[in-house]
Parts: C-alpha cells; sequence; structure tokens
C-alpha cells in the first residue's frame, strides 16, 4: 500500500499529493478504527448494559435501578445453575474431544497427504458449503434423520440389524451431540489446518530422516507445531456450546437444558434483571476457561510468528 | 556405526545402477549409474532442474527410486527408509525444529532411537561442542543467526554416526564470506570423519574447490564423472566446458575444441589457429584480467592473462581483437552441444 502511493510521488514530485499524506499516527488509527468501533457498540456498550442491569431490582411490571447484588445471590444459589452448568460443560468436553479428534484428521488430511492444490480446494469447499446454510436448518435436518422412524432407523431395519426403532437417537443427548460435532467441527478445521499449512514439510522429513515414527513424528514435531491451531479451535468450540441455546432445545426433546435456555425463560417472564446477572456470570466463565486456554498457548505470540 | 572389518569389504561407499526418477510424465534423472568410491567427497553439479537434488533424496530415502537400484556400502538399500540407510541428510532450509531448543534437536534422534534423556542429552553437548555451538545448547533456532544453525542442523546429523552424509545446497543460504569458511570446515570434517559426503550445488567454484570427484549433471544425465582436474582438463563435451566456466569453444581444422581461457592470447601469433572479433569488455580481477570478446555469429569468447601481461598491451572495448590459441592446449570435443 505503502509502496504504490509512493511511486507517484517519486514520479512527479508535486506539492498538492503531499498535503493528502496522512502521518503514521492517523493511518493507524484509520486501520483499527472499523473493528474497534463494532467491538464498542455491539460487544462493549451492551456487555456494560448488561452488567449495570444485572444489580436493578424488578417485579413484575417493570425494573428499577438500584444498585443490590440478590440476583447474583439467587443466581448462584439456585441448585439449577450447577445444573446446567455441570450439563453444558459434560456437552463442551464430548464435542471438543469429537471435534478435536475429527478436526485434526481431516486438517492433516488436508493439509499433508492431498498433493492436488484443486483436490484440496475441492475438498475444504465440501467441508465449507454446508455452512452456507444456517445453523438451525442444519439441525433441523436431523431430525428426518434421527427420527424413531427416520432414515437412519429405517435403513439398519431393512438390513436387518435391528428389529425396533433405536430411540435414544433423537431426542437425547447424543442427538445433541451428534448436531454439535456436525455444527462445529469445522471450527476446528480451519485454524488447524491453517498452522499446519505453515510447517515446512522438509521439517517431516528431517524427522524421518532421524528415524523418527509416523507417530514420534506426531506427537513430537506436528501436534507441538500445531498448538496454536488446536487452542483457536478448542476456544471457538468450547464458547459455542456454552454459548448454545437453540441445539439443546431442538435436540435433547426437554431431557437437557442449557445456561442459555434457563436465561431464556427469564427473559421471557421479562424478568431482566436475573437474566442479566447469568449472562455476566457466563461471560465471566467462558473468559476464565478461554483465559486458562490462553495461558497454555500463547496464541498471540503464535499468531505474529 | 558399522565395524571397520566390514569397512574393509565394501569397494564403493555409494553405487547407482541405472537409476531413473519419473514424476508422472516427466523424467528428473535418467538411468544414472555413479559409483562412489570410499571416504569421497562428491559434489553433484548442475543447472536447477538438472536432477541433482532428485538424486541426493533418492540415494537418502526421501524419494522413491522409480527403477534401478541404490546400494550403499555395498548392500542395496533401495527400499529401505532412511534410518536403515546409514544416511543423514543436511536440509537446504536447515529443517530445524523452530519448537525445540538446539541441544534438543540434536538429540532428535537418539530420542527416536529410545535413547534416554540424560544420555542424548550428553551426547548431544558433545556434538553442539563439535560444532562449536555448546553455549547456545538452550536457545531455539529462531534465535541463532543462519551460520550457526546451519552449525546446529550439521550436528543433528552427525550425531547419528552416518555412513554418508548428504548435504542439499549448504552453502547457498550463507554469506560469501561465511561461505568459505563453511567451504574448509565441511572438508576438514569429511577428511576427519573418514565418510562420504556428497553434496549438491550449482556453483561450479564449490565443487572445485571441495570435490573428490566431481559430477556434472543436466537434464537428467551425468554429462561427465572424475576428479575436478580431469574434468577440467578434459572436459567431456561442450556442455560441461561451458559450465564449469573458463573454458572458449572454438573449431579448428580438426573440429571442435575446448581451449581453457587462460591458455588463449590476444593477437595473432605465427602458425597457431586464431578467430578474429571485437573486445566487448575489460574486467579487471586483481591478478589477473578477463577480456571478453565477440565474434560475428559465434559464441562469446574470453581470454583470462596475467594483469601484468595485459598492461603492457591493454586493450580498450570496441577495438578490433583476434583471439589465438596453440594446438597443444586444444581439447577435443564430440561435435553435439
Amino acid at each position: 500500500m505503502e509502496a504504490v502511493e509512493q511511486a507517484p510521488a517519486l514520479a512527479a514530485p508535486a506539492r498538492p499529493r503531499r498535503s493528502l499524506r496522512l502521518t503514521p499516527e492517523a493511518v493507524s488509527w484509520l486501520q483499527v478504527g472499523p473493528l474497534a468501533f463494532i467491538l464498542i457498540v455491539f460487544f462493549a456498550l451492551p456487555t456494560l448494559l448488561f452488567l449495570v442491569v444485572s444489580f436493578f431490582d424488578y417485579d413484575r411490571v417493570g425494573i428499577y435501578p438500584a444498585f443490590m447484588l440478590d440476583n447474583y445471590r439467587e443466581v448462584l444459589t439456585t441448585p439449577a445453575t450447577l445444573r446446567v452448568y455441570l450439563s453444558s460443560l459434560k456437552f463442551a468436553f464430548i464435542v471438543w474431544g469429537v471435534t478435536l479428534l475429527l478436526g485434526f484428521s481431516i486438517a492433516h488430511f488436508l493439509v499433508f497427504h492431498v498433493r492436488s492444490g484443486a483436490v484440496r480446494t475441492i475438498l475444504f469447499l465440501l467441508c465449507a458449503i454446508p455452512f452456507w446454510t444456517s445453523g438451525i436448518i442444519r439441525t433441523i435436518a436431523w431430525i428426518p434423520f434421527l427420527g424413531r422412524n427416520g432414515a437412519f432407523n429405517q435403513g439398519l431395519m431393512e438390513l436387518h440389524l435391528i428389529d425396533r426403532p433405536l430411540d435414544f437417537l433423537l431426542f437425547s443427548p447424543f442427538a445433541v451431540c451428534v448436531t454439535y460435532v456436525h455444527l462445529f467441527t469445522l471450527l476446528m478445521i480451519g485454524p488447524i489446518a491453517n498452522s499446519m499449512a505453515k510447517i515446512d514439510p522438509a521439517l517431516l522429513e528431517a524427522a524421518r530422516d532421524a528415524g523418527a515414527s509416523r507417530w514420534r513424528t506426531m506427537v513430537d514435531v506436528v501436534i507441538p507445531l500445531s498448538k496454536t491451531g488446536i487452542a483457536l479451535g478448542s476456544i471457538l468450540v468450547f464458547t459455542q456450546v456454552m454459548g448454545d441455546f437453540f441445539v439443546v432445545k431442538q435436540m435433547s426433546g426437554g431431557q437437557s437444558a442449557s445456561i442459555v435456555s434457563a436465561l431464556a425463560t427469564e427473559i421471557q417472564a421479562m424478568q431482566y434483571p436475573p437474566a442479566a446477572a447469568s449472562a455476566m456470570l457466563l461471560v465471566l466463565f467462558v473468559a476464565i476457561m478461554v483465559a486458562g486456554m490462553m495461558r497454555v498457548v500463547d496464541v498471540r505470540q503464535e499468531l505474529v510468528r | 556405526m558399522d565395524t571397520s572389518g566390514l569397512r574393509l569389504e565394501h569397494r564403493y561407499d555409494v553405487e547407482l545402477v541405472a537409476v531413473t526418477k519419473r514424476y508422472g510424465g516427466t523424467v528428473a534423472v535418467d538411468g544414472i549409474s555413479l559409483r562412489i568410491p570410499r571416504a569421497t567427497y562428491c559434489c553433484l553439479l548442475g543447472p536447477s532442474g538438472c536432477g541433482k537434488t532428485s538424486t541426493l533424496r533418492m540415494i537418502a530415502g526421501h524419494e522413491v527410486v522409480s527403477e534401478g537400484d541404490v546400494l550403499i556400502h555395498d548392500t542395496n538399500v533401495t527400499d529401505l527408509p532412511p534410518v536403515r540407510r546409514g544416511t543423514a541428510m543436511m536440509f537446504q532450509s536447515y529443517a530445524l525444529f523452530p519448537h525445540l531448543t538446539c541441544l534438543d534437536n540434536v538429540a532428535f534422534s537418539l530420542k527416536a532411537r529410545g535413547v534416554p534423556k540424560p544420555e542424548r542429552h550428553r551426547r548431544a553437548r558433545d556434538y553442539l561442542a563439535r560444532v562449536h555451538l555448546q553455549d547456545y545448547a538452550e536457545r531455539l533456532p529462531g534465535q541463532l543467526s543462519g551460520g550457526q544453525q546451519q552449525r546446529v542442523a550439521l550436528a543433528r546429523a552427525l550425531i547419528t554416526e552416518p555412513r554418508i552424509l548428504l548435504l542439499d545446497e549448504p552453502l547457498s543460504a550463507l554469506d560469501p564470506f561465511l561461505r568459505g569458511q563453511v567451504r574448509e570446515e565441511l572438508k576438514r570434517l569429511q577428511r576427519e570423519l573418514g565418510i562420504t559426503f556428497i553434496h549438491v550445488t550449482h556453483s561450479q567454484d564449490e565443487a572445485m574447490a571441495l570435490a573428490d570427484m566431481m559430477v556434472i549433471m543436466e537434464a537428467g544425465r551425468i554429462r561427465q564423472a572424475g576428479p575436478p582436474r580431469e574434468v577440467f582438463e578434459r572436459p567431456a563435451d561442450a556442455f560441461v566446458a561451458r559450465f564449469i566456466g573458463g573454458h572458449n569453444i572454438l573449431r579448428d581444422d580438426t573440429g571442435m575444441v575446448a581451449v581453457r581461457a587462460d591458455r588463449c592470447r590476444l593477437g595473432m601469433a605465427a602458425g597457431a589457429p586464431h578467430i578474429r572479433g571485437r573486445v566487448a569488455a575489460v574486467e579487471y580481477q586483481g591478478s589477473s584480467v578477463r577480456v571478453a570478446l565477440a565474434v560475428d555469429d559465434g559464441p562469446a569468447l574470453s581470454v583470462v592473462m596475467p594483469d601484468d601481461r595485459f598492461f603492457a598491451g591493454p586493450v580498450q572495448p570496441g577495438e578490433e581483437a583476434a583471439l589465438s590459441w596453440s594446438a597443444q592446449d586444444a581439447h577435443a570435443i564430440p561435435e553435439r552441444a
């Protein structure tokens, strides 16, 4: 950008052009401006609003400015809170483990085993194109497949592998996990493939030359050098599952609750202050978990590398 | 690695038998055969795309041989993985593991072999000391200069006690001063270890300075293999003569000949063959001066002469000049280019 700007100035040192040139500081401000604007207006201000409201008083008809800790006390002392957190955490860990295994394997295949660039692009698109439709549609699409009379059960029955339809397939924790994995595996594939693509293939040859088995090469070279991608993917998947509302509601058949669905119930009852308090706790909880992951891998330092 | 008894038995450190490498439809290495005697510094030399790197990688076991056999110490290793060939490779980019300290980089192959940590670190320290980097053991490769990284790569290759060390353009990333230094170091190391080094390069200076055996490749074939002096004195064909430089390709009554530029003279001499042209450039090179000569519809020629002889009768670019040589300096080469 800089060079393009300078080239005409060098060719013809015309005076008026000079007055338009911005100082480096101004250029930097312009560059961070749009993102800063979005973050402030759509993230920082709403969060601040929630924080303020979470201390308000309320009744059936309205909310009243106040500074009281009752909302927090209530959320933290209800046994339901612990239950939904544990339930969400359980889903988060199962889904994290499955998407990590799947995402790592797929990324490894795409980066190291597919030699042709065109084939790699096509395979990447095959992973990505389903994501052009809405997550809600992709969630609901599992219902006719996994249902009691769904395609999967009928297929198994026609193959005479089962006599009666399997009931655990739909409206169960299993269905929730399947849907999550389907929705979020791409979030693992992307960052991990990106990290892996930066690994010099000569490193793998050097490991082979030194006599390292495939397994040793994986553990000692590929995984350590992909850890930024693994950390970023993990953060994305983890925050998505913790913040989910729709999938649990649709796919668990009422058997499981999520943190956000508990919160949504409060909003529907117009109880904004306790909902805001739950939201603040969720933000805090997720932030602590993400900070923990960032401590394990210095993502910022790795990104600039 | 092997016993001295075995070492006395084998005739060649490396032997290639009609080795071919194809990538899809293109032939990178075209049925080459080569015998490298014991403890030889062998340089594979040629322009880019001549197949020298593919050849090295086939010897290393990083490239599958399409046809033919690779023998190391008289044992057929064509289908063996690198670790069972007794070779070690130093990569052009050095390929140091960026997340491991220098010590762990050097100790990597011992870890792969299951050597316990204290033992492998002790030995890795020895090898780091051998390349004068004992004080950098805990640094990451990114914190070292290019030359230091290369020495770590060398230590990492040597710790496996290889029978053959393979070097892929080891000097290309270094500045000219360091290049000379490392060149001497490599040659000294090869003599001390008494093993064969195979060194890929596109620089004829490097190959001449280092090699016991120089292998000149072009378009997947070996054009000439032999000691540097033999190659320089008697280039096998016009390509070799042009590639190693310092030769003029001329024509006399016997046919095509190669004459060393430092054996040619400016001006005509009685009874000596000559060719007329125009001085295109004069390059002062310190102890010698190179005069480039342009000839109508002929290749560019040059005369290299000691500085005192040039300044006794200097010429200017643009002047008419003749180049003469004596028949005894002419080395006949085959007609095809």
